[in-house]
């Protein structure tokens, strides 16, 4: 089991709301992931949640039952920070004992699962050793190992690989949605990178200043976001935003047009305008495109072999199937 | 960090500490001030009742008021005077690459291991002694007249005493800071061509005000107090009477309880007149 | 700062650092060495720097006119008791501060450091009938109490200055894993905490055994330290410089010896956990 329920959940630090009053529901089972950008109270959000902050109003149901008042180590949740916080004079194997220890587990037990966990997580071989000795990707292992072996009824992520480099991060995130599969168990998960949000999400919340913007599975967010926030959040690159005259002859304050949903073609184009940067990565290529007659630089990818660079001029065709619709207020139209 | 529990259990762990000290600090000061008010000679007659401001008046009136406020001034503003810009200077060599550091911080500490009274002892026997101190030995070896120290020099001789003890203290904290100093920056002030006078003003002097601001309050705090070294050098004579021996005195030498303690009131004033000017600084410096 | 010299450089500097150091342990130094002289090569002039007729004899007269061991005792005991109890109140307290601030934590440890600064001859004849209408004059046990309290300020202080360096996430987690207040305390945040506190405990128990106003004004004979022990060398006969020497270095050489062993916690310990 492991449902988290936040209901009219609000937050203050002193005079400063942090969270306005927020409903939540997160389902046994799902990968939930919360993102925004910096300082929007994902941490926060995810520390009240484990019971590390107080909230300031509402209610926080656990599997049904009122946990409002309940201390960290009585909501059976299980946390990894971002500073992997190991316990560094004890062994890896204390480390991930430790938990087990504090709830005066039998000893033979307590054994069977540390090695348990330490075989998922390939940490056999460093098992003695303290974590100064060990490598970012290492420690970070041991800290999931630590929460693991509760068996909490779900799991909290406070940004957990943003102090990995980048090749280690896509390894982890990988380990990470495995275990997911094979645990079955709730996580929550912070980031504020939307690529980890879109490859390991089943439900993403989308955060902005306290605010959710928007709920929903990450193919959701992205054919159908509620509004211009989400809609330039969710997605690499960006979604074109364009205002202005171009909007109104779709009826709309704010057009998108995602930058893979924008031909190049050889003459006649939509729009036409000339190459600034072009960012070849090989399989793709990202352009960014001035003097379209538009306010914005617009953002197109197009394949990979394609021979334009800084200066040439380029013809634009949107497929306007794509096109993304808001009004004054953000709010998407349908 | 911070639910209610964590803060509530804050307020029971930091309880025992908070109230200790407040009972420390009221309790006595409460019957300092009791007493100030008193007649109270416990060898002639004990409490002899209200004695008003009376014993205010007569402790400032004394002639030894003044001289002894001054003499408290003198000896720490002294003895920080040295410590820290002998300290500073230590520190600099130290930090420079040597032969054997670890041993000569040793030597350089080893005088803050020594109790006050024994230091207080040794140094006024065996070196300040006018006939068989070691100075004296010295002074006639240069066919000079040996000083009787503490009695012709007392101040400078109490002063250096104190300096001693206190120097190991204020090199070790400044040369912990020196240690810390980017030595990039100086290499790259080096190479603007940069005097070494100007490097140490602008740059050195800088980076260790917290360290020096350290010093200086901690030092103060010990040195306001300092007891041992007078009583067992000169015992006050010889215009070495700080305000705490006056009062110690008062209280101890003559009895007069009452008196003693409008002495003691002056002293906590004065400490903290002193405090809250440190605290200040420290406050701004720390964090 | 300055890393890399020439040799003649470097030479110099050794030079100096050398000469600097012996000059300041030089009276600790002359102390040791005339400890083991007879009084009359104690006096000579020219003073006698090593060769003397080395001798035990001043350590055995002392030994036989006051009895070390009982100053000793009561010094380890003062001085180790008041540093334990005094950690033991100032670990929670610096927990306090440390993970869980609030607006006025600056100011509860700045007022805590200036009752340090409240002058002890100032309050003296009141702790002193206090303490005798609680019977604690003369006994070990009052000592204890008040070296603890005029330590406790810079305990704290110190502790406070070493736990803000262990990052609070780490408590967190173990407050996660379900470790109560004293678990965390115990199993976490102490063994962390171990080289500061030891640092603290060490320079503290320095303090307390070398405090020597309370310990010469509350003991006569029954608790009193070896502050007192020396203190009785302040008469005319503290002339006798061999016997003075000899006393005085064994009132000095437990702590010493305890800082030489211990010196990397010591240095930590003496910058009072102020400077990095
Ligand atoms: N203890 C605190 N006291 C006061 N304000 C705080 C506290 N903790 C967080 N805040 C404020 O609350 C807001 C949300 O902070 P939070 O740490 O939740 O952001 P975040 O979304 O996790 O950002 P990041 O991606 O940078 O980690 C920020 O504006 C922050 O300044
Ligand atoms: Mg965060």
């Amino acid at each position: 089991m492991g449902q988290i329920e936040l209901k009219q959940v609000t937050k203050s630090f002193g005079d400063v709301q942090v969270i306005p009053p927020l409903d939540l529901t997160i389902h046994d089972g799902e990968f939930t992931v919360f993102v925004g950008p910096s300082g929007c109270g994902k941490s926060t959000l995810l520390r009240l949640i484990a019971g590390l902050e107080d909230i300031s109003s509402g209610h926080i149901e656990i599997d049904g039952k009122d946990a409002t008042d309940l201390v960290p180590a009585k909501r059976g949740l299980a946390m990894v920070f971002q500073s992997y916080a190991l316990y560094p004079h004890m062994s890896v194997r204390k480390n991930i004992a430790f938990p087990l220890r504090m709830a005066k587990m039998d000893p033979a037990e307590i054994d069977r699962r540390v090695n348990a966990a330490a075989e998922v997580l390939n940490l056999a071989d460093y098992i003695d050793r303290r974590p100064g000795q060990l490598s970012g990707g290492q420690r970070q292992r041991v800290a999931i190992g630590r929460a693991i072996v509760r068996e909490p009824s779900a799991f909290l992520f406070d940004e957990p690989l943003s102090n990995l480099d980048a090749a280690l991060r896509v390894g982890m995130r990988m380990e990470i949605s495995e275990l997911h599969k094979k645990l079955k168990t709730t996580m929550v998960y912070v980031t504020h990178d939307q690529v980890e949000a879109m490859t390991m999400a089943d439900k993403i919340v989308v955060l902005q200043a306290g605010v959710i913007e928007q709920v929903g599975s990450p193919l959701e967010l992205y054919r159908r976001p509620r509004n211009t926030f989400v809609a330039g959040f969710i997605g690499s690159p960006k979604m074109n935003l364009i205002g202005g005259e171009e909007a109104a002859k779709h009826d709309a304050a704010t057009i998108g047009i995602r930058p893979e949903h924008i031909d190049v073609v050889e003459s006649d184009g939509m729009w036409q305008g000339s190459v600034g940067v072009a960012e070849h990565l090989g399989s793709d290529t990202f352009f960014h495109i001035h003097n379209t007659g538009l306010t914005e630089t617009i953002t197109v990818r197009a394949i990979g072999d394609i021979n334009l660079t800084h200066g040439d001029t380029i013809h634009l065709n949107p497929r306007m199937h794509e096109l993304h619709r808001f009004d004054a207020q953000g709010l998407r139209i349908d | 960090m911070a639910t209610k529990a964590s803060r509530s259990a804050a307020r029971l762990m930091m309880a025992p500490a908070v109230i200790l000290l407040l009972g420390w600090m009221l309790v006595p000061l409460i019957m300092t001030l009791w007493f100030s008010f008193r007649v109270y000679l416990p060898l002639r007659g004990g409490d002899q009742g209200w004695a008003g401001f009376d014993n205010y008046i007569r402790f400032v009136t004394s002639s030894a008021f003044w001289p002894s406020v001054q003499t408290t001034l003198i000896i720490v503003i002294g003895v920080l005077a040295i410590t820290v810009i002998f300290g500073i200077l230590i520190a600099l060599l130290l930090d420079q690459p040597i032969w054997g550091q670890g041993v000569v911080r040793i030597l350089v500490i080893a005088p803050f291991f020594v109790m006050p009274t024994v230091s207080a002892l040794v140094w006024k026997n065996m070196f300040m002694d006018p006939v068989n101190g070691l100075f004296s030995h010295l002074w006639r070896f240069f066919g000079a007249e040996p000083v009787s120290w503490l009695s012709d020099a007392s101040l400078p001789s109490i002063i250096m005493i104190v300096s001693w003890q206190w120097l190991p203290f204020a090199t070790l904290i400044l040369l912990t800071a020196v240690q810390s100093l980017d030595s990039e920056q100086l290499e790259a002030a080096e190479m603007d061509g940069a005097p070494w006078h100007k490097r140490f003003w602008f740059l050195v002097l800088p980076h260790l005000s917290r360290a020096i601001t350290i010093v200086i309050l901690i030092q103060t705090i010990f040195l306001l107090a300092i007891f041992a070294e007078i009583f067992v050098t000169t015992g006050g004579a010889f215009g070495t009477r700080t305000l705490s021996y006056l009062i110690f005195q008062r209280v101890l030498e003559s009895q007069n309880v009452g008196l003693g303690s409008a002495g003691g009131v002056y002293a906590i004033i004065l400490a903290n007149i002193v405090a809250i000017f440190l605290m200040r600084i420290v406050g701004k410096n720390l964090d | 700062m300055a890393r890399s010299v020439t040799p003649r450089r470097k030479l110099l500097n050794t030079t100096a650092a050398w000469a600097i150091g012996l000059l300041i342990f030089f009276p600790i130094l002359w102390t040791i060495l005339t400890s083991f002289k007879t009084e009359a090569q104690a006096i000579a002039a020219p003073p006698i720097f090593l060769g003397f007729d080395w001798t035990l004899e001043n350590y055995r007269v002392v030994l036989e006119r006051s009895d070390y061991a009982r100053f000793l005792w009561n010094s380890i005991i003062i001085a180790g008791l008041s540093t334990l109890i005094g950690v033991a109140i100032a670990v929670p307290a610096a927990w306090s501060m440390a993970f869980v601030p609030s607006k006025r934590t600056k100011d509860i440890l700045l007022w805590m450091l200036s009752t340090k600064m409240l002058p002890a001859v100032g309050v003296l004849y009141p702790i002193y009938l206090l303490f005798i209408q609680l019977g604690l004059l003369d006994s070990r046990a009052g000592l204890v109490v008040v070296l603890m309290l005029i330590n406790l300020p810079i305990i704290v202080w110190m502790l406070y200055t070493y736990f803000k360096e262990i990052p609070g996430e780490i408590l967190e987690a173990a407050r996660m894993d379900g470790a109560t207040l004293p678990q965390e305390l115990l199993y976490v945040l102490t063994p962390m905490a171990i080289p500061g506190i030891a640092s603290t405990m060490l320079l503290n128990f320095i303090l307390a055994w070398n405090e020597a106003f309370w310990t010469l004004n509350l003991t006569a004979v029954n608790a009193a330290p070896l502050t007192a022990f020396i203190a009785s060398y302040s008469s005319p006969e503290g002339l006798f410089f061999a016997k003075l020497s000899a006393a005085s270095t064994m009132a000095i050489a437990p702590i010493l010896i305890l800082g030489w062993f211990s010196q990397k916690q010591l240095v930590r310990g003496l910058t009072f956990g102020a400077v990095k």
